[in-house]
């Protein structure tokens, strides 16, 4: 499946998703949180997508909102793209997991919880995973003050 | 004795039966301990000898190496990777490099392709010589050990002297390689080809053939290619189930197109199989360095960079094939002398959290087995 059939197959499920080619070398597709779930399992079981192949997944912190990345390919078909979730709410993120549809995202969440902060719904076991359980704060957020750790040049 | 069991009644026999039953334990397995071969602990959940459930806890030596990154100038960052997979660390450098030259649209000599897919290749000799030797260790034989050392000596000495480092090189720099190799380069490699060539065989007659290895990996840790593909596993232990997932086939980067190599894959999905898949995988890595190491066109080792490189803002991503797997380099930039945001998505992570799903009913000694099978190097789980 090239670009523009994708996006005619995004946009049947999640009319309101928004695209863009731009500064980057695969398709990218932004949704709102309620979108994600429907939209992940429909691209990994619909046969004509197949994105079986999580190669990552990561969160970012863009001050005025979060997002997580997801970095999808299919297997069968070799076809890549970027799936990605903006979360306006900086007090309260979450989102609904997709470990049930990529094992992967189990541990990937985890890490952007433990890092971000950011909640994913329905998460079988999320804890943090590099840091320790009483660490205060969450590191890769902007306003991320350690006074210790960190030296300000 | 054949009195002593008659004297025992019918009622004593079936309460030694029900004593038999056992009750599921927990057992910490590490931090500390020889073959995680890092500081990982994997709690286990066991019924007897056989694993129920593998929870590994991670995160020892996390050393926040994306935080520094967001202070860092492009050219530190590359320092900062050798620090993650150190038996891979010229491919690290590498996948850092190419994400750089795509944000900057910079084409770089062909010398510079050449001579970084060589280095990457005697990187994975090297590492997996590392791997085949303490394989052997973890299960009891320590001869391959030192034949695996003996032979990943030849490799490091060729690193210092071109580069000066035998471990963390740092000899990758956005735009080329830091300095031209040195002239006794493709002598010495060629010589170790020679040499290699004879002893990679010596391999396999100590240890595929071998009646107790065999016994201990095949049909030990099944990973089916479902699982594979789910759990993300890439690299040689994605490979051995059938997961076609060599980054130098499917996105050719440096030489890797221009030279002729088969991508190993096997459906034994064990622990087998994985062995197999990094013993075929030298041979190839041998054949890859045969068809560069003459050819290695004359031109500069450095295409011009600006001293301060701001990449234009956008997002790139670089995938690369290290020894354990897909390395993804994801590089946000702000056109800022430091990027906004980096994700090493680091092999032996993804790798690492299937090991659930291998151990599950199999005895905790072939645990040390399947461990090894993944070869996993612990900083880069942690970065």
């Amino acid at each position: 499946m090239n670009n523009d059939e994708l996006k005619n197959m995004i946009l049947k499920v999640v009319p309101e998703a928004e695209f863009s080619e731009e500064g980057s070398e695969f398709l990218n597709v932004t949704v709102t949180p309620e979108h994600l779930h429907k939209l992940a399992e429909d691209l990994k079981s619909n046969k004509d997508t197949l994105l079986d192949y999580m190669f990552c997944l990561t969160g970012v912190d863009w001050v005025s909102h979060f997002m997580v990345v997801y970095h999808l390919e299919s297997t069968v078909h070799s076809h890549r793209m970027v799936l990605k979730v903006k979360i306006p709410d900086r007090v309260n993120p979450a989102v609904d997991t997709v470990s049930d549809i990529w094992r992967t995202a189990e541990y990937h969440e985890r890490e952007v919880y433990d890092l971000f902060g950011i909640k994913f719904n329905n998460h079988p076991d999320l804890r943090r995973i590099l840091l320790e359980e009483d660490w205060e704060g969450y590191p890769l957020r902007k306003d991320y003050k350690d006074e210790v750790n960190i030296v300000e040049l | 004795m054949s009195n002593i069991f008659s004297l025992i009644s019918d009622k004593e026999k079936q309460s030694t039966s029900s004593a038999t039953e056992t009750q599921e334990y927990f057992v910490n397995m590490g931090p500390q301990h020889p073959s995680t071969h890092g500081v990982l602990r994997l709690l286990l959940t066991l019924d007897g000898e056989i694993i129920r459930k593998v929870e590994p806890h991670i995160g020892y030596i996390h050393r926040s190496i994306e935080k520094m990154c967001e202070k860092d100038s492009y050219q530190q960052i590359v320092h900062l990777t050798d620090r993650m997979d150190y038996l891979s660390c010229h491919i690290n450098n590498e996948a850092v490099c190419l994400a750089v030259e795509k944000g900057l649209q910079l084409e770089v000599p062909d010398r510079v392709k050449y001579i970084r897919t060589i280095i990457s290749e005697l990187t994975r000799l090297s590492s997996h010589q590392l791997w085949w030797g303490v394989m052997g260790m973890d299960l009891g034989a320590i001869t391959t050990f030192l034949y695996g050392f003996r032979d990943r000596e030849q490799i490091i000495d060729i690193f210092e002297e071109t580069c000066g480092a035998r471990l963390t090189m740092n000899y990758n720099v956005p735009g080329g390689v830091m300095f031209d190799i040195h002239p006794n380069f493709q002598k010495r490699t060629k010589d170790f080809l020679k040499y290699f060539k004879e002893k990679l065989p010596e391999y396999d007659e100590l240890l595929t053939g071998n009646v107790i290895f065999t016994e201990r990996t095949k049909d030990i840790g099944y990973l089916s290619k479902e699982d594979a593909i789910s759990y993300g596993v890439t690299g040689p232990s994605g490979r051995a189930s059938g997961f076609s997932c060599d980054v130098r086939k499917k996105d050719p980067y440096s030489a890797y197109d221009r030279v002729d190599f088969k991508e190993i894959i096997r459906t034994d999905c064990d622990s087998y199989g994985r062995y197999k898949v990094r013993i075929a995988e030298m041979y190839e890595s041998l054949h890859i360095i045969e068809q560069l190491i003459d050819n290695i066109p004359e031109g500069d080792f450095k295409a011009k960079t600006k001293a301060v490189i701001k990449l234009p803002p956008g997002e790139y991503y670089q995938r690369v094939e290290t020894a354990r797997g897909e390395l993804g380099v994801y590089i946000i930039s702000d056109n800022k002398k430091s990027p906004y945001r980096v994700k090493f998505r680091s092999p032996g992570f993804s790798n690492l959290f299937a090991l659930d799903t291998m151990a599950k009913g199999y005895k905790i000694a072939d645990l040390v087995a399947m461990m090894s099978t993944l070869d996993l190097v612990i900083p880069d789980i942690d970065r």
